[in-house]
């Protein structure tokens, strides 16, 4: 093979005097898929926007470009040079075509008037080579995930670029989605091109790395080949630290064993919820797993009246209740945490101070109405110690924070309500390695504490490391359920089995 | 490798993170200070820059009284606007609330007996008919935009029905003080038109309830994240209900206001255009315009940079026609050199 196709060598930004990144090198060849990781802050993204041209490298570094030296100025600078980013946040219009879209800012134009005709037909067999199933005229908008990712691609490759960084980019795609993304970026491999892969989830990276690089801290840590990739090494490289145990399950769910603190009965929302039955128990950690599309999400939005019930009805310590909003479910004691913690859960403009204590303003003001700002102070404090959250007080916004401190911020706010019953949705979406173990033991101690918990999660690894008992949706209803026992531990095939099922459920 | 490697350059990125945060709150303290002072430096270099061109006639007691008469039915609007916009969104009807408000009060200071009740009554009237804007925008879930623009043709057509079309005159109306007359703070050097002082002690209050109590959080939060808010539990129509009645309330205390101040009031021309003055002063204020960010003295500040531009430029002799070309070209450029301070901040 011949030389690299990227070369990065001692590039370092500082900002203000804080080293975002030190002394990096990098090199990528075509052909190859080389899976960048490190916790968030680690530099991953200082290093693509370098990459894309949004950031320029301090002086002293060196990046060449198929052996020549390249100078990446300017938005458009990544581009120019043959480099292609699909954001984990896609960049695309929903109201445009998916030809106009492709085209955005290179339109064809013919005496001045937008040639739709040449624009479709130039993007077309592009289109057929990625093996897409809609047209150029589709509206993105009308896309799923999936297939806006495609269009992404195809973006990039009728950009001519040599080089595609991807960005996480299955967190929004369901098992099967991500299944056909891998195929098409092996396909990419082999026809040539060099792909910088971004991800958390090891599986991936084992499934695809061709090699992996780590950063931390805005380092270096080193680069491993693929018959050294192993999910230690890698865990260890990017926290600097043995994860000695990574999931964590002391919580003893035979403590408290009574009669269940949730029941939701035969609940149903007439579309995606076809009759769901479930009970959750103090001090037990319950997982829901299911395909993405199973209803899961759904599920727990009737339980918290996000959504309205067509039948059934949800029972908190033995007593029906009526739950029509998600504050009548705070008042029942059921807390939901959202799996779209950016757009259902945070505040980003708001203190940290203030997106704590939401939910408990009420409770906690004087009077009725006049905040207690030393109470919320203290509650905010409170967990920030507890939960380890690291931001330079509580007065700052939290969109500025890492994905695991948000998590962590928005955790506080339900757990500020001391909640009966928890409903984590994807409780470690988007968040590093190091936060998501600390994420378990909030998750094991308030087991402890003797919350009934239901965690919804995609990851199964997860789900088996956490949970007690599993309950797994398929089309809607409970396929299956399935008790850790003593001598037959959870595992991914019997979750998988249920999940995916042989027969159809929803012929009804 | 040395055997303090690892320690050492972990101890130096935790100095280094420590510094970075430290940097981190300097500079988020910077901005929010920036962000409260806003426009006051816009605002301080026109009083000067008036005064300088009017040969020092801007800064006189008497033309300082009636820069702050002039800002202050304007401020009571703009007051409750910046409720409305803090939750992302708007309320045109203002000014013919204002109008319906003033024409009811009128009417009713006329009557025997109950003629001192036209106060109440006023702001009474604004109050319903804010009320219903918000449970239109809050329980049919219709656009702010769409309902306020209905209700600023139709209750302005309601504001000349209750006059019969005509302006009602009275001159012995109840309270008149509070449009002509000034609060006396040192006798024969210092006063304050009681216009002034209510419009005053309006932003006061909004400061209070927006920043001191949880439906003042709750406003931010409905306008920051709509449903995240409802997700977290927060009652999201009724935060609309209630900004939109107090920005409807507020109109109707204007009307009041300028009931007392004419003496009379017409339903066809009181109050025309005013919801534009009223957006300008919370929008030169720094709030924004998607909700979630700003505060109400920061439309103090707007209101009062309105009402001296009017002033200063007929101090200088502008002629009218000029005026408004100037108007709009400072806010314009008031909030783009605002804009452009501020472009660290995630969202404008």
């Amino acid at each position: 093979m011949s030389g690299p196709i990227l070369e990065m060598r001692g590039v370092s930004k500082f900002f203000f005097g804080i080293a975002a990144l030190r002394n990096v090198d990098l090199t990528v060849y075509a052909g190859e898929i080389h899976a960048l990781m490190g916790e968030n802050g680690a530099g991953k993204s200082t290093l693509m926007k370098i990459l894309s041209g949004a950031y320029t490298p301090d002086p002293g570094g060196e990046i060449r470009i198929e052996g020549r030296p390249a100078r990446i100025d300017g938005p458009l600078g990544g581009r120019a040079a043959g480099i292609s980013i699909i954001y984990q946040e896609l960049s695309l219009a929903p109201n445009l075509s998916v030809a106009e879209n492709i085209y955005l800012g290179r339109e064809i134009s013919r005496t001045g008037l937008l040639a739709r005709d040449l624009m479709r037909a130039g993007v077309g067999p592009m289109l057929d080579r990625l093996g897409a199933d809609f047209t150029p005229q589709t509206l993105v908008g009308h896309l799923s995930m999936g297939q806006r990712q495609l269009v992404e691609i195809a973006r990039a490759l009728h950009a001519r670029s040599k080089i595609l960084i991807m960005d996480e980019p299955t967190t929004a795609l369901s098992a099967g989605e991500s299944e056909r993304l891998f195929a098409l970026i092996l396909q990419l491999r082999a026809e040539g091109l060099a792909i910088i892969y971004i991800s958390h989830r090891m599986d991936e990276v084992y499934a695809l790395g061709d090699r992996v690089t780590v950063l931390r801290d805005g380092r270096l840590v080193g680069s491993l080949d693929k018959p050294e990739i192993r999910a230690d090494t890698i865990v260890r490289m990017m926290v600097g630290r043995d994860v000695s145990s990574f999931y964590k399950k002391d919580h003893d769910p035979q403590a408290r064993r009574g009669p269940p603190v949730l029941a939701a009965v035969d609940i149903a929302d007439g579309r995606r919820v076809k009759g769901c039955s479930l009970t959750v128990h103090a001090g037990e950690v319950v997982g829901l797993a299911g395909l993405i599309g199973a209803g899961r999400t759904e599920l727990a939005h009737l339980i918290i009246g996000a959504s309205p019930m067509t039948s059934g009805h949800i029972e908190v310590e033995g007593r029906a209740v009526t739950i029509r909003t998600p504050g009548e479910a705070l008042d029942a004691g059921i807390a939901y945490l959202t799996e779209d913690r950016k757009a259902l859960g945070l505040f980003l403009d708001m203190s940290c101070l203030d997106n704590i204590n939401l939910a408990v303003l009420g409770r906690d003001a004087k009077l009725g109405y006049i905040l207690d700002r030393d109470k919320a102070r203290d509650c905010a404090n409170r967990a920030f110690a507890t939960l380890g959250i690291r931001a330079a007080n509580v007065g700052v916004t939290a969109g500025g924070l890492s994905g695991g401190n948000q998590q962590k911020v928005l955790l506080s706010r339900l757990l500020a309500t001391t909640p009966k019953v928890l409903i984590l949705d994807e409780p470690t979406r988007g968040v590093d390695v190091g936060a998501k173990s600390e994420i378990y033991s909030i998750i094991d101690n308030s087991a402890k504490s003797g919350t009934a918990i239901l965690v919804i999660s995609s990851d199964l690894p997860e789900i088996i490391g956490i949970c007690d008992r599993v309950i797994v949706m398929r089309a809607g209803r409970i396929a299956g359920e399935i008790a850790q026992g003593a001598t037959s531990p959870l595992n991914q095939e019997d979750i998988m089995a249920f999940a995916t099922g042989p027969e159809r459920l929803d012929a009804s | 490798m040395p055997h303090d490697g690892p320690s050492q350059a972990k101890a130096a990125s935790a100095a280094a993170s420590r510094i970075a945060a430290a940097q981190e709150t300097k500079r988020q303290r910077l901005r929010l200070v920036i962000r409260a002072a806003g426009m006051l430096p816009v605002l301080l270099l026109l009083c000067v820059g008036f005064h300088f061109l009017s040969d020092s006639r801007f800064f006189t007691g008497q033309n300082l009284g009636i820069v702050l008469q002039q800002a202050a039915v304007n401020t009571v609007l703009a007051a409750g606007m910046t409720f409305v916009i803090l939750t992302g969104g708007i309320d045109l009807s203002v000014g013919s609330i204002l109008a319906a408000a003033a024409m009811a009060g009128l009417t009713v200071s006329k009557l025997p007996d109950v003629g001192s009740l036209w106060l109440p009554v006023a702001v009474l009237t604004g109050l319903v008919f804010g009320v219903i804007n918000g449970a239109l925008i809050a329980l049919l879930r219709l656009p702010p935009f769409i309902v306020t623009l209905g209700s600023l043709t139709a209750v302005r057509g309601l504001a000349r029905l209750l006059g019969a079309d005509t302006t009602v005159f009275n001159p012995a109306i109840p309270y008149a003080f509070i449009g002509n007359a000034s609060l006396t703070l040192i006798p024969g050097v210092a006063s304050i038109p009681w216009l002034s002082v209510i419009a005053l002690l309006v932003i006061l209050i909004s400061w209070l309830v927006l920043r001191r109590t949880v439906l003042g959080v709750h406003i931010y939060a409905v306008g920051g994240n709509e449903s995240a808010a409802r997700l977290a539990g927060i009652k999201v129509w009724g935060v609309l209900i209630f900004v939109y009645g107090v920005s409807g309330l507020l109109a109707g205390l204007g009307g009041a206001m300028q009931a007392a101040r004419l003496y009379a009031a017409n339903g066809l021309q009181l109050g025309q255009s005013y919801e534009l003055d009223a957006i300008t002063a919370v929008i030169l204020g720094g709030t924004s315009f998607v909700g979630g960010i700003g505060s109400v003295w920061g439309t103090l500040i707007g209101a009062l940079i309105i009402a001296v531009l009017s002033n200063g430029l007929i101090l200088t002799g502008v002629s009218d026609i000029w005026q408004y070309v100037i108007k709009g070209l400072v806010i314009i450029g008031a909030v783009a050199l605002d804009r452009y301070r501020l472009q660290g901040s995630a969202r404008t």
